[in-house]
């Protein structure tokens, strides 16, 4: 049980996917100027990287490693199409807001490089754990970056008014950086400073 | 006619920077840009298959994927779109791989330079975010071949320039926690926001 909770929980802090390990920033920065969308996206990753974890694990012993690669991309893209057609089923709105960056899962490195290194070495109910833990590794971040950005970008969470923005008549005159590219690299950059200041252990020398 | 080309090469280079305005390709972008060297040779490699992926899902897009594409076939009623994923993305990587040999056997030069940067490309998603915004944008056959090569050079040119940076900041002395990642999504930050002065301009 104590390496179920391991692989579920280290993701989030200890092995971040996007603070440590580099892989799935593309989407990250783009897609956290709103919560909302940053919900559904952090639920359509969580979702294709428990699935195809499992799958992959599922038939690790028959994938010759010549071809691995494609038949991965293979699993991946028909996970990926499956959330991206939900998406456009049931929230409309919202997929046209995400653009391509559902179809963009598909190359998220965090999918490929955890069934690259997890999923083809472990059994698929440790995977499977472990995809969902990447999952909600990613989706922190994301969240608490489209928190800043929602919040001093347009004075909201979740679209409900938090500080009356001057243009409506209240006090609060909004950044518009924070809606823009620059500020997330920013915000993540120093998410970064602050988990590494809480653990130093993963401090990089160079 | 030619204005209109001209204008989105410039388009894709500046005002909609690949790397910084959409940031795509992020992970080979952070990853592989310590020195200017190996950033150049990868720039090349994504202006190379930029190039070619774009106008060829192009081509796939309009004669086979797009609804009622398939009336030359006898099959007008067939929508394929939901399959343009899977599509994209093998198209991509049967690319790479016929690129790769081709280089092998022809130019060997070139593929020494470049090779263990192209299979890297098949993953990022640069590449498959240029295919799927021309789709998106419903780009013509010869709109696709400018926006492909513009739209790898933009990508190559933030590359270099942050290899260039980064590369500079080995001399500065960098807080504990900031070293490494840290400063380098601080320093894209400021790029990107230099970057921000072409929006808007109209061309």
């Amino acid at each position: 049980m104590a390496k179920v909770k391991d692989v579920l929980f280290d993701p989030i802090f200890n092995n971040n996917p996007i603070a440590l390990q580099i892989l799935g920033i593309c989407s990250a920065l783009a897609v956290t100027t709103k919560l909302e969308t940053v919900v559904v996206m952090a639920l359509a990753v969580t979702f294709v990287n428990a699935f195809s974890n499992l799958s992959v694990s599922l038939i690790r012993t028959h994938i010759p490693s010549s071809v691995r690669i494609v038949v991965e991309m293979t699993i991946i893209a028909s996970l990926v199409i499956i959330a991206d057609q939900f998406i456009k089923a049931y929230a409309y709105d919202i997929s046209k807001q995400l653009s391509i960056f559902v179809g963009l899962i598909i190359t998220n490195c965090i999918i490929m490089g955890r069934a690259e290194a997890f999923a083809l070495k472990n059994p698929p109910a440790i995977s499977f754990i472990d995809g969902i833990g990447n999952g909600i590794g990613y989706s922190l971040v994301l969240l608490v970056v489209g928190f800043f950005r929602e919040l001093f970008g347009s004075g909201k969470l979740f679209g409900q008014t938090i500080m009356v923005v001057n243009t409506d008549g209240g006090w609060y005159v909004p950044n518009g950086l924070f809606l823009l590219s620059p500020s997330a690299f920013i915000i993540i950059g120093f998410v970064i400073w602050g988990l590494r200041t809480w653990k130093p252990e993963q401090v990089e020398e160079d | 006619m030619l204005e209109h080309y001209l204008s989105l090469f410039l388009k894709s280079v500046f005002i909609e920077n690949l790397a910084l305005s959409f940031f795509l390709g992020m992970c080979t972008y952070l990853a592989v840009s310590k020195k200017v060297e190996t950033a150049v040779g990868l720039g090349i490699a994504v202006v190379v298959v930029q190039a070619i992926t774009i106008p060829v899902n192009n081509l796939l897009y309009t004669h086979v994927l797009k609804d009622g594409a398939l009336a030359w076939a006898g099959l007008p009623d067939v929508d394929l779109t939901f399959l343009g994923l899977v599509v994209y993305i093998g198209v991509i990587a049967a690319m790479v791989q016929i690129l790769e040999m081709t280089l092998d056997k022809f130019v060997p030069a070139l593929y020494n330079a470049l090779g263990i940067f192209l299979p890297l490309i098949t993953v990022n998603c640069a590449i498959l975010g240029g295919s799927l915004l021309m789709v998106e944008r419903n780009y013509n056959f010869a709109e696709s071949v400018v926006y492909g090569v513009g739209s790898g050079a933009g990508w190559a040119l933030a590359i270099i320039g942050l290899a260039g940076i980064r590369e500079k900041m080995k001399y500065s002395n960098v807080p504990a926690g900031l070293r490494g990642l840290g400063i380098t999504f601080i320093t894209v930050g400021l790029m990107a926001m230099a970057f921000m002065l072409f929006s808007g301009i109209q061309l």
